[in-house]
């Protein structure tokens, strides 16, 4: 069995000696990177089809699967919000539709999207495909956990979507769930469905952690020589923050999800309050709704972060490449980074102000809300300026950059609004809250997965997009995205509440029949224009342009593998030696706009680079 | 999985030490195996849970309209017709103690390629772990039999129950997670699979007696875990 690992092939270190030659003045150790302090990884090598493609240890494979069972999830998610639109814009058009399911694909819509399609898609298609190439490695530090991790989420996804198939369906609670109501009888799926929703969060967490470890070990324990934490791609260090936030957020909704099991299955307390039901008291009594909420927003509103922090990382990494500048202020982009992930704790209870909190509370969440605005417009204003002047190519990727910042920009500002306690009072539950949301977590990191799916695709597959399709796919979204939560804004200041069913005879059916439907032709619309994306992979892996290496003449290290697309362990016999941070592009008096992480300083000695 | 090698590279001590390897390449815990940082990340994540499921107790018990069972008198052990309190816990908690200390002892021989030593020390653990559980079951069932119940109990508020049965049941349930691993290294120790690196049955990793630190830490930290619950459960 020894030719299934490659064993301890130690790391060549590279002599100063034996790089490049360099101009006049070059001292011998200008090229010094420390020697290797950790031996080569040992690998598992698959086989089979079995151990190569289906309980694969290889992260890149693993990256995949996450990638395209998220999209499967994204899909069912999208085609609920679909049914939804249908509904709200054209009431009674589908026969089928009642009240009961309406509550349930607004909750699993809102569980699928966040949960199990955009945390999965960043840190479990992302996280696993560019970290270890980002930072060198040859794998996940932990193959074999990597691999229990993706089977682990595949099967709470299926529990999920057999919530739909058993009797009384999905839980219809809203995606909070917020108890009593959740699990008594009259909500949609308070027997089955609630259980299995519990039960797949459970298992999604236990699932996130085994990976969630992985990521964290292999930034802080294996990167390659001369890879500094400082000289790391803001596409890793987006992630890995957003991972370290998950580590210390899914707990909370772990409690909460068994909790809330106990209470449903064995009749404890512990959400319950005493219940007047038809006039007799329910068994249930004495305990905590707020509980709950408390335990739920713990984790919910650093899962926001979870989201953005990746989106973050990625965007400021197309940015760079594609207007072929430094990322404006890497260490403050850094910093802002860590400093959300850090507030990101302290800001829950907004999402509680209506729930009856104590007004100093509601003081201080408003206050740490609003101070979270600071590190993150320091981000859009690192993005903006480091397009000023660029030389800035105009393709898919830089289109979905630019819609990016808008978006972000637009569902940020009304964050500011919704922070504030005496704004929010008003417009609580509202339609405001709604477009808000899908601005600010839905939309924006939306447009970053497509830039980064048309930014990696040349990697992952050996062919470019086609960019035809791509700008087609691009303005439906952006344009259809905008019609969707534009006029959804306007619903809320006039106080249309969210997740009602039907808005019968009170004077908000009158007055907003004409904007629901466009809103709902918009919708769909721009669910269609997703499938331009799946028409555009399935024609690229056919038929598109082969890519070659390094395509976009980037510098960071996942574009500079001795093979394309990149084989398992990365990087051959030789691990790369990093000797610069990835933004060096148009670097005065250098020969090509672009010199690549593992350039050594004694090549471009003659330039105006400066010691990262 | 890598063995550390620090040749060349001065480690310094205290604060500078600590800024110079976070500023450096490859590894920010310099010498540190994998599994033993993830073991340590591992462990933070599941002080969150714990914390999660003591301060849910905390509300939960601050919030219930009708009054607390008292422990010294619910967790009572008639000793010769006289009733001690919390004798039972206090017995369980020593036994748990030490099998911390055990388990570090089998740290300090595993380290020194002592085979026999070591297995024997990973055994008695997983013993000491094992007794734990054992008089757990034993407290649970003489709290059923006395008609507590996750739902209600004759002793004051229904939380009681609820509180206590999920808590000392999560606890409980990582101990005997332990134990099996503690049983499954033991044999794996006398079986020499350490000292061969023989691989794992799983993983395919080579063996490497630091596996003894890094389960090592798992137990000392169920045992942490404990005298937090002790100290907020019963003593409260």
């Amino acid at each position: 069995m020894s030719e299934d690992y490659n064993d301890n092939k130690t790391i060549q270190a590279q002599s100063s000696e034996t790089m490049g030659g360099g101009g006049a003045g070059v001292t011998p150790d200008m090229d010094y990177v420390r020697p290797a302090e950790i031996a080569d990884q040992d690998l598992y090598h698959g086989h089979s089809f079995i151990t190569k493609w289906i309980f694969c240890q290889d992260a890149k494979v693993i990256g995949v699967q996450y990638f395209l069972l998220a999209t499967f999830t994204g899909v069912i998610g999208l085609i609920l919000s679909w049914l939804m639109r249908l509904q709200l814009g054209f009431p009674g058009a589908a026969g089928f539709m009642t009240a009961e399911h309406y509550y349930q694909f607004v909750t699993m819509h809102g569980m699928i999207m966040v949960v199990y399609f955009l945390t999965a898609l960043f840190l479990g298609g992302f996280g696993n495909y560019l970290i270890p190439l980002m930072v060198g490695a040859r794998d996940m530090v932990f193959p074999y956990l990597n691999m229990v991790s993706f089977w682990s989420f595949f099967v709470a996804v299926a529990v999920l979507m057999a919530s739909f198939f058993v009797p009384g369906g999905p839980t219809g609670a809203g995606w909070t769930l917020y108890p009593p109501q959740t699990i008594l009888e009259g909500t949609p799926g308070s027997g089955a469905g609630i259980l299995l929703m519990c039960l797949s969060l459970i298992l999604f967490v236990a699932g996130f952690t085994m990976g969630g470890l992985n990521y964290l070990i292999t930034v802080l324990q294996a990167r390659t020589r001369g890879m500094t934490l400082m000289r790391m791609p803001l596409t890793v260090w987006g992630i890995f923050t957003a991972t370290v936030l998950a580590m210390l957020a899914f707990p909370a909704l772990l409690v909460g999800a068994l909790m809330m099991s106990l209470d449903k299955v064995l009749g404890t307390s512990f959400f319950m309050p005493t219940i007047l039901k038809a006039g007799e008291v329910l068994e249930y009594g004495g305990g905590s709704p707020i509980l709950f909420q408390h335990l739920f927003w713990f984790f919910g509103h650093p899962e926001v972060y979870i989201v953005a922090l990746p989106a973050f990382g990625i965007i400021s990494d197309l940015i760079s490449v594609h207007a072929r500048k430094n990322i404006f202020g890497y260490r403050m982009m850094v910093w802002a980074i860590v400093g959300i992930g850090a507030l990101s704790f302290f800001v829950w209870a907004h999402h509680m102000y209506v729930s009856g909190m104590n007004p100093w509370f509601g003081f201080f969440f408003a206050t740490t809300t609003l101070i979270i605005a600071v590190p993150t417009a320091m981000k859009v204003y690192n993005w903006i300026l480091t397009l000023w002047r660029g030389n800035i190519r105009m393709n898919t990727v830089m289109l979905w950059c630019l819609g990016f910042i808008v978006t972000f920009v637009n569902g940020g500002i009304t964050g500011i609004f919704l922070g504030n306690v005496s704004v929010d009072v008003p417009l609580s539950d509202t339609y405001f809250v709604v477009a808000h949301f899908h601005m600010v977590m839905g939309i924006a990191p939306l447009m970053v997965i497509m830039g980064a799916i048309y930014h990696w695709f040349p990697l992952v597959a050996g062919r470019f997009l086609s960019e035809k399709l791509g700008k087609w796919h691009f303005w439906l979204t952006f344009l259809g995205a905008y019609s969707i939560y534009f006029p959804m804004h306007y619903l809320g200041f006039i106080g249309v509440p969210r997740r009602y069913f039907e808005m019968y005879d009170s004077p908000y059916m009158t007055s907003t029949v004409g904007m629901n439907e466009f809103i709902s032709l918009a919708a769909f619309l721009v669910g269609a224009a997703q499938f331009i994306l799946i028409f555009n992979i399935i024609k690229t892996l056919k038929t598109g342009k082969p890519a070659g290496k390094n395509p976009w003449k980037a510098n960071s290290l996942e574009w500079l593998t001795p093979t394309v697309p990149p084989e398992h362990g990365n990087w051959g016999d030789r691990l790369p030696v990093v000797h610069r941070w990835p933004y060096d592009f148009s670097v005065p008096g250098a020969k090509d706009d672009y010199i690549t992480q593992t350039t050594p300083p004694s090549e471009v000695s003659n330039t105006g680079v400066e010691k990262t | 999985m890598s063995e550390p090698k620090l040749e060349g590279i001065e480690l310094k001590p205290g604060f500078k030490g600590m800024a110079e390897d976070t500023g450096s390449d490859q590894t920010m815990f310099k010498g540190v195996h994998w599994g033993k940082a993830m073991m340590w990340i591992f462990l933070l994540s599941d002080t969150f849970i714990f914390s999660c499921f003591l301060i849910a107790y905390m509300k939960g018990r601050g919030s219930t309209p009708v009054e607390w069972p008292n422990p010294s008198e619910v967790f009572a052990l008639d000793a010769f017709g006289v009733p001690v309190p919390l004798l039972l816990i206090a017995i369980m908690t020593f036994v748990l103690i030490t099998s911390s200390g055990t388990m570090a002892l089998a740290v300090k021989y595993g380290y020194e390629k002592n085979r026999k030593m070591c297995g024997w020390l990973v055994l008695a653990t997983a013993i000491g772990g094992l007794t734990f559980v054992g008089m757990q079951a034993f407290e649970w069932s003489k709290l059923i039999h006395e008609g507590v119940r996750p739902w209600e109990n004759p002793f004051g508020a229904p939380q009681f129950g609820s509180f206590f049965f999920m808590i000392t049941g999560f606890h409980g349930t990582h101990v005997s997670i332990g134990v099996i691993f503690l049983f499954i290294y033991a044999y794996k120790v006398f079986a020499g699979h350490y000292d061969q690196q023989k691989r794992g049955w799983f993983t395919s990793m080579k063996g490497n007696y630091v596996e003894i630190e890094i389960l090592g830490l798992y137990w000392h930290f169920v045992d942490l875990v404990w005298v937090f619950i002790f100290a907020f459960f019963y003593l409260w």
